[in-house]
């Protein structure tokens, strides 16, 4: 049914019509409707689920690992700093193979305090061994939840999944969202029979000591597994646009890029301004593209590669800084690109956008403006000098 | 082979009072049981895969976050409608109990989650090579509170953990010995017969920290009791309800048969202050036989 929803609101009915067992969350702007919303969802009966109120995002990821462990679907969302106090968890999730979601609901990283969007937290725990999702809209954002629990509990997958929603621009907004019916939900994603489980008539041991025998082969098992994910996501992403309507390519997503000569590859809500900014420059004749990046763990290199090799000259976008090296994106798509005879001829790189930044289409226009045969390697966008003036002069 | 739900086949050291303590506790608590453990030996000397000692299910996460995971797996079992049956039980060293996983024990007995929660005292961290803990009593020498030209080693008291505990309002808080197996039996069951958040810390000698003979394990147990010093105390809804009776020993008995406490023989200022420990406790708690 559609509905003007604001996306947190949207994101707890999508949640809910998942049925997970367990939920457990810590307070953190701009995460924090969802949850909010999630505790009356079940304290109206609304939803029958433990719904667990811990003392931080520690125990939160704890709760859901737990949880997880006993066979139950569980679900957990954070942001920022809590998916940072959550790290170690969050790999640990991932180690032992079970299948959590949650929502991230991008926020920059402190110090300096900033409670807006840019990519840096979720960016920084992409090697955790979690499928990563990047929503460029709200109704994105429900349908991956959905996916995303399909996806990690797979039998042949076992992974957990992140979405990934820029927070404030799609988790403050307010959209028309198409949320789907309960029985399309249902029919779309059984209930969850686990592989293994703590369960006291089959007793198991989870999370051994594991020692140089053996270690290297487990987090193995997790890259192959992560490798069949690029195959194993865009079949489900096929089945979901049969049953819901709505398709996606699910890996990655091209906009006006049949025949671009200048093509932006970002991820998430500032695909939507790209798109806008396109559509300016191509009523005045400008070949100019988009390629977006829905799920980024695992790195569809070849898709990418595929989609930009005839385009001449690509710029990066990226919301979030690798400090002293290449942009995150950037370098994934120039490593991807290593080694191959048809390749952009340039691949620069652009860093916008962060703590909250206004991503305007003037923004973009001015990436399409720098994208010329000169190479630039994570170029700030919109930085004001008079402010860096003034830091230098003191 | 035995059989305990903690089997042999274990690598814990020779005498190790927490290997001891954990069979006593599972073997107690019986098969409908999960166990979910904190970092530290008892995951490490249990659980080397492929092998694994555990006849129940298991499960181990990180150092600090026992008790919320064992919250997870509560919830799950409440949510398939199962928990009655199952007991859980969260456990942990000195370490992972008081100092490091402490947010994560309080938050899960201030939610009042049905598990009973075992710290295995075995008073410093021993996996990671003898450090201080909270848990560390005065005057240890360890080798993170060493002792020196200027120092007697630990210069605070441990920290009031059953105290700690009782302070969030949980039904049953006790303290145990590896020394006394059946006392630890008969806790184990009152506690699970409780339905909330229970906490037991059990002293556990630990032959390579304290440094004493590994044939000495029960004996230098017992001692910390019967001087006072590791005082055998049961509260019930915040009232201290049982203790354990002794005719005090002087502290030297104990503190002469280790050797983390050896530098303090010929010390008798030193030995006053810890005999000063050891009367206050037993006034306090009126262990007097
Ligand atoms: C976050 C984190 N910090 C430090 C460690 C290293 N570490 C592993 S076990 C341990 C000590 C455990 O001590 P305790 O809880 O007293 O248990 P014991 O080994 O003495 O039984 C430490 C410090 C860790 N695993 N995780
Ligand atoms: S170091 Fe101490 S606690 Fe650890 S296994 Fe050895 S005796 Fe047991």
């Amino acid at each position: 049914m559609k509905e003007f929803i604001e996306g947190s609101h949207a994101i707890a009915e999508i949640v809910k019509l998942c049925r997970p067992g367990v939920i457990s969350a810590y307070p953190i702007t701009p995460q924090t409707h969802i949850v909010e919303d999630l505790a009356q969802i079940v304290a109206d009966g609304k939803l029958k689920a433990e719904f667990v109120n811990v003392e931080s995002e520690h125990s939160a990821a704890s709760v859901v690992l737990g949880a997880s462990a006993t066979g139950v679907r569980s679900y957990t969302a954070t942001s920022s700093q809590g998916l940072f106090l959550m790290a170690e968890v969050v790999f640990n999730i991932a180690g032992m193979r079970l299948p959590v979601v949650m929502t991230c609901a991008n926020r920059a990283i402190s110090a300096p305090i900033n409670i807006w969007n840019d990519q840096q937290d979720s960016i920084s725990l992409r090697d955790a061994g979690w499928i990563q999702f990047y929503a460029e809209d709200v109704q994105e954002a429900v349908d991956f939840h959905v996916l995303a629990y399909r996806i990690a509990e797979d039998a042949g997958m076992m992974l957990p999944v992140m979405v990934c929603m820029d927070g404030f621009i799609l988790t403050h907004g307010i959209e028309t969202v198409d949320i789907p019916d309960q029985a399309t939900v249902d029919k779309f994603l059984p209930s969850y029979k686990a592989l293994y489980k703590l369960d006291v008539d089959n007793p198991m041991t989870l999370g051994p000591l594991v020692d140089p025998d053996s270690y290297l082969e487990t987090r193995y098992a997790l890259h192959k597994t992560h490798e069949k994910a690029l195959e194993f996501i865009p079949k489900v992403f096929a089945d979901f646009g049969k049953a819901f309507g709505r398709n996606y390519n699910g890996l990655v997503e091209g906009y006006q890029l049949e025949d671009a000569e200048r093509v932006i590859v970002a991820m998430g809500s500032v695909c939507g301004t790209i798109k806008d900014t396109i559509d300016q420059l191509r009523s005045k004749g400008k070949k100019v593209g988009l390629l977006k990046i829905t799920t980024f763990r695992p790195f569809p290199a070849q898709a990418v590669c595929e989609a930009l090799k005839n385009a001449k000259k690509v710029a990066i976008v990226d919301k979030s800084v690798s400090l002293g090296s290449f942009a995150p994106i950037a370098a994934e798509v120039k490593a991807a690109f290593c080694g191959k005879k048809k390749a952009p001829k340039v691949i620069s790189s652009f860093v916008l956008g962060l703590g909250g930044r206004d991503i305007t289409r003037e923004s973009i226009k001015e990436i399409f403006r720098l994208l010329t045969a000169k190479e630039l390697n994570g170029d700030f966008i919109d930085l004001k000098p008079e402010l860096l003036k003034e830091s230098y002069e003191q | 082979m035995s059989n305990s739900l903690l089997a042999c086949g274990h690598t814990a050291c020779a005498g190790c009072g927490q290997a001891l303590a954990a069979r006593m506790v599972i073997d107690t608590a019986g098969k409908n049981t999960m166990v979910v453990n904190n970092t530290g030996c008892l995951e490490v000397f249990s659980t080397k895969f492929p092998e694994s000692a555990w006849e129940i299910p298991w499960m181990h996460s990180l150092f600090e976050n026992c008790a919320a995971v064992a919250s997870g797996v509560e919830a799950g079992l409440k949510y398939l409608g199962k928990k009655d049956n199952i007991n859980v039980i969260a456990q942990a060293g000195d370490g992972g109990t008081a100092d490091i996983g402490l947010q994560a024990l309080s938050g899960m007995l201030e939610r009042g989650h049905d598990i009973l929660y075992v710290c295995y005292d075995n008073e410093a961290y021993m996996n990671t090579g003898v450090q201080r803990s909270g848990l560390t009593p005065f005057d240890t020498n360890t080798t993170t509170s060493p002792i020196g030209a200027g120092s007697t080693g630990n210069i605070r008291p441990k920290k009031p953990m059953p105290e700690i505990a009782v302070a969030h309002g949980i039904p049953y808080v006790a303290t145990a010995s590896a020394s006394l197996p059946q006392d630890i039996q008969r806790k184990v069951k009152k506690a699970l017969s409780i339905k909330g958040p229970k906490y037991m810390q059990i002293h556990v000698p630990c032959p390579l920290g304290w440094r004493h003979e590994s044939s000495m394990t029960l004996e230098v147990g017992k001692l910390a009791v019967e001087t006072g010093l590791y005082p055998l105390i049961e509260y019930e809804n915040g009232v201290l309800a049982q203790v354990r009776k002794i005719q005090p020993k002087p502290v030297e008995e104990y503190l002469k048969v280790q050797g983390r406490f050896k530098h303090l023989l010929n010390n008798p200022e030193e030995i006053r202050k810890i005999q000063a420990i050891a009367d206050n406790n037993i006034a306090k708690y009126g262990l007097k036989a």
